[in-house]
């Protein structure tokens, strides 16, 4: 077989431009695991089918497995990490701990970045807004109660946050 | 493999004319990567289409609307114009895969791949839609004519969609959509189906009816179509419906369900939406 022609590629990742130089055939999922070193994005079925590998491409939740890494060139792309980090957790990550969301805790890496996308455009979601948001991610310890609390318990400490600051 | 990923349709176009045979097209890349990743797909060169930001909008003009061939199901899952003047099309954008993967198909691709059960086809095929396509001339396929089999459509090598033309309809046009999946998220069609009545009373002045996976394409049901337009409308003649649709439909049966469940539910999601529409 042919070898895949290389493509250079820059991408802002958590606010850091990366350069890499890729194959049509890489996705982004692949490019920001094996290339970038960016193993909190977890790959799961590698077809679109399961979530654990969703990122925010420009602030858009997105399957990594599901997108070339040359689709995202020269684009923001933000993961679990971007989110928040062990010192400096957001409140999503504070009360996905709090609350018992995490079980198994391969989810969460994308559970948590669909929240974050929701809250972003909607601070204030109904529980059937959550469900919505997070159907494209499976949790297969079917911890979902949990999870729609910790999303409900981190939007209300978000909108204090910010009514704090007014 | 090459990738090239241009900017403008005319680039797209030299490129298409040039590779022919030996390029795909990709854009929001869901149905490709996947075929890709499996091996199925062995193209030689990828033509990435999801950078013309010039086919991304959702107009609104005077007797239709205009949909840009790339723009994601999302957007059109979100917008007001869809919502208010393609109800069905707004629904079925909504229960079309899941929210990750929203953000990137788009309504093209979800055409162009010619699945038996694609989603927007389904509403499309109820309001009448039309597909331009760009080759080397512009050209206008009515959706019902735009899809010749499994993974089959009438479009060429060398042609793109450019945008998707959704007629407005009359006040006294009442629409409904109903999909049956497996789940509730992530779901490919067991059955789905799109109605648009003209009612006068109870009386039906146009009917059209879309139907996804239960043929080799999406389809219209013609007899039935036929059965309720000029007609008014009785329980007797409702039920005379759903008994005819089970012949207008051939049905196959696959991982998600037998021929005769889809029949059966065929019928069924006829009776509901027309329900829906008459009440």
């Amino acid at each position: 077989m042919k070898v895949s022609k290389s493509y250079p590629l820059e991408l802002n990742v958590n606010g850091e431009w990366k350069k890499a130089e890729v194959t049509p055939r890489e996705t982004l999922l692949y490019v920001l695991r094996e290339r970038l070193g960016h193993t909190e994005v977890k790959e799961g079925c590698g077809k679109g089918d399961c979530g654990v590998c969703a990122v925010l491409l420009n602030g858009k939740p997105v399957n990594a497995c599901l997108t070339l890494a040359l689709q995202a060139d020269g684009q923001n792309v933000v993961t679990l990490k971007g989110i928040g980090t062990p010192d400096k957790p957001h409140p999503l990550q504070e009360s996905f701990v709090k609350k018992g969301a995490i079980q198994c805790g391969f989810c969460s890496a994308g559970m948590i970045v669909s929240a974050k996308a929701l809250l972003d455009e909607n601070p204030k979601p109904s529980r059937e807004e959550i469900g919505k948001a997070i159907s494209g991610n499976l949790c297969r310890c079917t911890g979902y109660k949990k999870i729609i609390e910790a999303i409900e318990e981190a939007a209300l400490k978000l909108r204090r946050t910010k009514n704090d600051r007014r | 493999m090459e990738y090239f990923a241009p900017r403008t349709v005319p680039e797209a176009l030299v490129l298409m004319r040039k590779w022919k045979k030996k390029a795909t097209l990709i854009a929001g890349g869901t149905n490709i990567i996947p075929s890709m990743r499996s091996g199925e797909l062995k193209q030689k060169v990828l033509i990435d289409l999801s950078q013309i930001k010039i086919l991304c909008y959702i107009k609104e003009e005077k007797n239709r609307i205009r949909i840009g061939g790339l723009t994601s199901i999302s957007e059109i899952a979100s917008s007001k114009i869809v919502k208010i003047h393609a109800p069905i099309l707004f629904e079925a954008a909504n229960q079309l895969g899941n929210p990750l993967v929203r953000n990137r198909a788009t309504i093209a691709g979800n055409l162009a791949d010619g699945s038996p059960a694609a989603d927007t086809a389904v509403p499309l095929l109820a309001l009448e839609a039309t597909v331009v396509i760009q080759g080397g001339e512009e050209k206008q396929v009515p959706v019902h004519q735009f899809f010749v089999g499994p993974n089959q459509t009438v479009l060429k090598r060398d042609e793109m969609i450019k945008e998707v033309l959704v007629p407005k309809f009359n006040p006294n046009v009442r629409t409904a959509y109903s999909k049956l999946g497996l789940r509730n998220s992530m779901a490919i069609s067991v059955v789905s189906i799109a109605v648009l009545m003209e009612m006068e009373k109870t009386f039906c002045k146009k009917a059209r009816i879309g139907y996804g996976a239960v043929a080799p394409k999406p389809i219209r049901a013609y007899r039935v179509e036929e059965m309720l337009e000029n007609h008014e409308l009785t329980e007797r003649l409702l039920i005379a419906c759903c008994e005819t649709i089970g012949k207008e439909i051939s049905p196959i049966s696959d991982i998600r369900a037998s021929k005769e469940y889809r029949t059966e539910m065929a019928s069924v999601l006829l009776k509901r939406v027309l329900k829906q529409v008459t009440q």
